[in-house]
């Protein structure tokens, strides 16, 4: 049991954390702890609750056991740190607005009930689009943008946001290489002005070059810590099972 | 036809006033309705609020506008609460659900209907006339209520715009952001009950979903921007409304709801066609376009090897 003032120096501490949906177990007793400014990566095969694990910490599913901590506190005290960016096939990209539009509702939280975003929230917004260099798209509609393109406008949402901590899910997933590098960008960014970065991520490969930190879960958590203690073949092999040497065959 | 009519008899005023709000407040919930695909909600709801009709009714023995607005309200609530029990708690889908609330509840208040009826003394209640609506049977009071109670949805809807934007986009985003989610999924469905309802009377129960269907159906083709596709859809509304009321108040003997219903049909129809860019006219033109430049621009490179071959 980590004692709380341990707790707060941690942007993130998760303890015996078990999620099921029905009967079925989506996370068992996952204890992770992520280092601040760390630049960590959610990896694991499909259905190994990674994405359960971002919601988990963000009040979005209910948990079976175990608490969550944000600096020492559970989520709804420490909301204005945190932020999100979602799956990108979560929503529907037909919506009436634009660009400018959606990345402005990063700002709603700060303005609570009832407020109209206005000025302040616009600039806050393209300075952000700006940061993913979707600036030219301002005024675009978010349905004539490429999957590239609207990821970093969800990217830029967040960014509005002016968070601490920010938990990504899957943002590499399915972009052209000029998003990527973007988004490496603002990884790089946002750790160079200490924030503490979460990111699920499916590409293996990529692991070493991108972060630092690494959570290899597989329903349980199997290892985490420093990229280079452990992303190990033997802990990739506990996560993935036999699958893994197919696996990274065939991301190769 | 004596278009001062409009303005100066009375129940051709009321009626023309009554289908104003009744198409600009199903319009502008019709518009988040399409977009939070809750279309179908409306159809269920519609038929859910008979019995609630029905029953107050029986409870307040007058076909006063408010308490029988407010029955179809509470049971339209309750049909809408049901179908989330039933889908949460239950293997059964969102849309069977539906299917289950609104047979039941039609059912029911069809039953109490025909007994309500078939009473002494209750021959002219007119509560048959919820089934199809009746414009011509619009009295300044029941103006009076639709208004009131459409006034109220409508300024919550603007109170809660960004609130509601937000969720309708992307709800899981907006509960990170602490917002309460599924207070606000209730608020917005409240408010297009509270339209159903208040196109009950006029439209009658079978045929008011199509107007929280088609007035957003047919704005999302002309806009791009949600304050615009409200707006529009609003006055989509009441534009079908008021033609459709006007039309069925000249003769007694045509029921105002399918009147109404194949305006508004014609509205999202020449939308869908016509609109530009979502238009199905304008697709079709634009394909025809593509394949024409493809060609000239394959024909173009076949002469220009030709000449290079010889």
């Amino acid at each position: 049991m980590v004692t709380i003032e341990e707790a707060a120096k941690h942007p993130i501490t998760v303890e015996d954390l078990t999620v099921a949906y029905k009967e079925e177990p989506v996370l068992w007793d996952v204890d992770v702890n992520v280092p601040d400014g760390s630049l960590m990566a959610i990896v694991g095969p499909n259905g190994a609750g990674k994405s359960t694990l971002i919601k988990a910490i963000l009040g979005l599913v209910e948990i079976s056991a175990g608490r969550i901590l944000v600096y020492g506190k559970p989520y709804p005290q420490q909301r204005h740190l945190v932020g999100y960016v979602p799956q990108r096939g979560t929503v529907d990209w037909d919506f009436p607005t634009n660009a400018l539009d959606i990345v402005m509702m990063g700002r709603y939280g700060y303005l609570g009930w009832f407020k109209r975003p206005g000025k302040a929230e616009r600039d806050k917004a393209m300075h952000a689009l700006e940061q993913v260099n979707m600036d030219a798209f301002a005024k675009r509609q978010i349905n004539q943008l490429s999957g590239g393109q609207q990821q970093r406008v969800f990217l830029a949402r967040a960014l509005a946001q002016d968070a601490q901590i920010y938990l990504m899910d899957e943002p590499f997933q399915g972009v052209d290489a000029t998003t990527e590098r973007a988004i490496i960008d603002v990884l790089k960014n946002l750790q160079a002005q200490g924030r503490t970065v979460v990111v699920v991520h499916h590409d293996l490969e990529t692991v070493p070059e991108y972060f630092d930190h690494v959570l290899l879960l597989n329903v349980r958590a199997v290892a985490s810590g420093s990229v280079d203690h452990a992303f190990t073949q033997q802990n990739l092999r506990t996560a993935y099972g036999g699958r893994m040497d197919a696996l990274l065959e065939r991301e190769r | 036809m004596d278009w001062t009519l409009l303005f100066t008899d009375y129940t051709i005023r009321n009626v023309a006033l009554g289908a104003l709000v009744l198409g600009m407040v199903s319009g502008a919930l019709s518009a988040f309705a399409v977009l939070r695909k809750q279309s179908l909600l409306g159809d269920a709801m519609s038929h859910a609020a008979l019995p609630g009709v029905v029953i107050a009714f029986i409870v307040t023995g007058a076909r006063a506008p408010l308490p029988l607005m407010i029955g179809a309200v509470i049971a339209g609530w309750l049909g809408t609460l049901a179908m989330i029990v039933i889908r949460t708690h239950t293997r059964i889908k969102e849309d069977s659900a539906q299917g289950v609330i609104l047979a039941v509840f039609f059912g029911f208040g069809m039953a109490l209907l025909s007994w309500v009826i078939r009473q002494p003394g209750s021959e002219h209640s007119g509560l048959d006339k919820f089934l199809f609506g009746q414009a011509a049977a619009t009295v300044a009071s029941d103006v009076a209520a639709m208004t009131l109670v459409g006034a109220v949805a409508l300024i919550t809807l603007a109170l809660f715009w960004k609130e509601f934007k937000l969720i309708s986009f992307d709800s899981g985003y907006a509960a990170a952001l602490g917002f309460r989610v599924r207070a606000l999924d209730i608020l917005i469905t409240t408010l297009i009950v509270i339209a159903v309802v208040i196109g009950l009377q006029m439209v009658g129960v079978v045929l008011m979903s199509a107007m929280i269907v088609a007035p957003g159906v047919a704005a999302r083709q002309w806009t791009n921007r949600l304050g615009l596709m409200v707006g529009l859809s609003a006055l989509f509304g009441a534009l079908a409304g008021v033609t459709g009321a006007i039309i069925s108040s000249l003769d007694n003997a045509l029921p105002t709801g399918p009147v109404i219903v194949l305006v508004i049909t014609a509205i999202a129809l020449v939308s869908l066609f016509f609109a530009p860019e979502r238009g199905l006219a304008w697709e079709w033109t634009q394909r025809r376009e593509n394949r024409r430049r493809l060609r000239a621009r394959l024909q173009a490179e076949h002469v220009a090897a030709k000449e290079f071959a010889s």
